[in-house]
C-alpha cells in the first residue's frame, strides 16, 4: 500500500516533469539573443578560455563559486562538529569484513592514478571538461578507496585543515587582489595568455587549482570523519 | 536519431532501477540500484552535451553518495542479526520451545 502511493506520486512528478521537459524544447535556437552571446564571446576573445562554462563558472559567475566553497565549508566543519567527540581515541578502525590482499595490492596501485586524473581534470579545467570540484571529488574518491581497504590507514586532520585553509585563502587574497588592482571583485589580474593553451585565461587556472585542493580536502575530511565514528 | 533512442533506452532503464530500489527490501541493493540510476544519468547528461555536468554527476553520485550511504547501513544492524543475538541471549523464547 504504501509502495503503490510511493509509485502513484512518483508517477504524478514524471509526469509534470515530462510536461515541463517537452515545453524546453532541447536543441532548438529559443535563446536566440540575449546574455549568452556576451559570455559566449567574452571567453573566448577577452579570457582566452576554451571551456565557456568554466569561464562562467570562475570568473563572470565566480562570486557564485566563493559561495558554494563556503557551503562545502561549512557542512565540512558542521560535521567534523558533531562528531568531533569521537574522534580522539581514533585508532584502528572497526570493521566487518577485513580486506583481502588482492583489494589492498590493487588499491595500493589505483591510488597515484586516481590523484594524478583528479589533479589533471582540476589543472586542465579551463581546457577540458571537468574543473576544480570535480578533480577534488575524484581525488577524494581515491583516499575513500584507501580508507576503506586498509584499516589504519590515518590523514593527518591538522595537513587538511593546513591545506583547506591555505587554498580558500588564496581564493579570497585572488579577489581582493582583483577588487583592488581591477575595481572588481575576482577580476582577472594576469594576462590572458594564448587560445588553448595551459596557461591562459588568467587567473582561472589558479582559482581552479586551489578549489580542487579544498574540495578534495573537505570531502577527504568528510569521509575520514564518518568512517572513524565508533558508537 | 539514434542518440534519442539510447537516450530513452537510458530513461527506461533508470526509470527500472528507481523502481527496484524502492521495491527492494534489502537496502543494500537499493543503494546500489540508485548509485545505477546516477551513473545512467551521468551518460544522458555527455549525451546532451554536458560533460561537466556528467563529470559531477559521476563522481559525486556513483562513488561519494553510495559508498556514505553504505558506511551509514554499515552501522545500523540487520532485523536477523538483532533477532539471533537475543535469541542467543536468551531474551527471546524460541516458538518450538514454548
Amino acid at each position: 500500500m504504501k509502495k503503490a502511493i510511493i509509485l502513484i506520486s512518483l508517477t504524478i512528478l514524471g509526469v509534470y516533469l515530462i510536461d515541463i521537459f517537452t515545453g524546453i524544447g532541447f536543441g532548438t535556437q529559443h535563446f536566440a539573443s540575449g546574455v549568452k552571446d556576451a559570455y559566449l564571446i567574452g571567453s573566448k576573445e577577452t579570457l582566452k578560455v576554451s571551456n565557456v562554462v568554466t569561464s562562467i563558472v570562475v570568473n563572470f559567475r565566480g562570486f557564485d563559486t566563493l559561495g558554494e566553497v563556503t557551503v562545502l565549508f561549512l557542512a565540512s566543519m558542521a560535521l567534523g562538529g558533531i562528531l568531533y567527540k569521537k574522534r580522539h581515541d581514533v585508532g584502528e578502525r572497526s570493521v566487518l569484513f577485513p580486506s583481502t590482499r588482492i583489494v589492498m595490492s590493487g588499491a595500493k596501485l589505483l591510488f597515484p592514478s586516481i590523484v594524478l586524473l583528479g589533479a589533471y581534470v582540476f589543472i586542465h579545467g579551463h581546457l577540458s571538461p571537468g574543473g576544480g570540484f570535480q578533480g577534488g571529488t575524484i581525488i577524494a574518491t581515491g583516499f575513500l578507496l584507501m580508507l576503506i581497504t586498509y584499516r589504519n590507514y590515518s590523514v593527518s586532520h591538522n595537513r587538511l585543515s593546513y591545506v583547506e585553509s591555505f587554498a580558500g585563502i588564496l581564493f579570497i587574497g585572488l579577489g581582493l587582489a582583483g577588487y583592488f588592482i581591477n575595481n572588481s571583485f575576482l577580476a582577472n589580474i594576469f594576462p590572458a595568455g594564448k587560445l588553448n593553451d595551459l596557461f591562459s585565461g588568467g587567473v582561472i587556472g589558479i582559482i581552479y587549482v586551489a578549489v580542487g585542493f579544498k574540495v578534495a580536502a573537505e570531502l577527504t575530511g568528510i569521509i575520514y570523519t564518518v568512517l572513524h565514528e565508533k558508537d | 536519431m539514434i542518440y534519442l533512442i539510447l537516450t530513452f533506452i537510458l530513461i527506461l532503464l533508470m526509470i527500472g532501477a528507481a523502481v527496484y530500489a524502492i521495491w527492494q527490501k534489502d537496502l543494500l541493493y537499493a543503494v546500489i540500484a540508485s548509485g545505477i540510476i546516477s551513473l545512467l544519468l551521468s551518460i544522458i547528461f555527455l549525451i546532451l552535451q554536458a560533460p561537466d555536468v556528467a563529470l559531477t554527476e559521476a563522481a559525486i553520485g556513483v562513488a561519494l553518495t553510495t559508498i556514505i550511504f553504505i558506511i551509514a547501513i554499515r552501522n545500523t544492524v540487520r532485523f536477523e542479526d538483532e533477532h539471533d543475538k537475543k535469541i542467543k541471549e536468551n531474551k527471546i523464547i524460541k516458538p518450538e520451545e514454548q
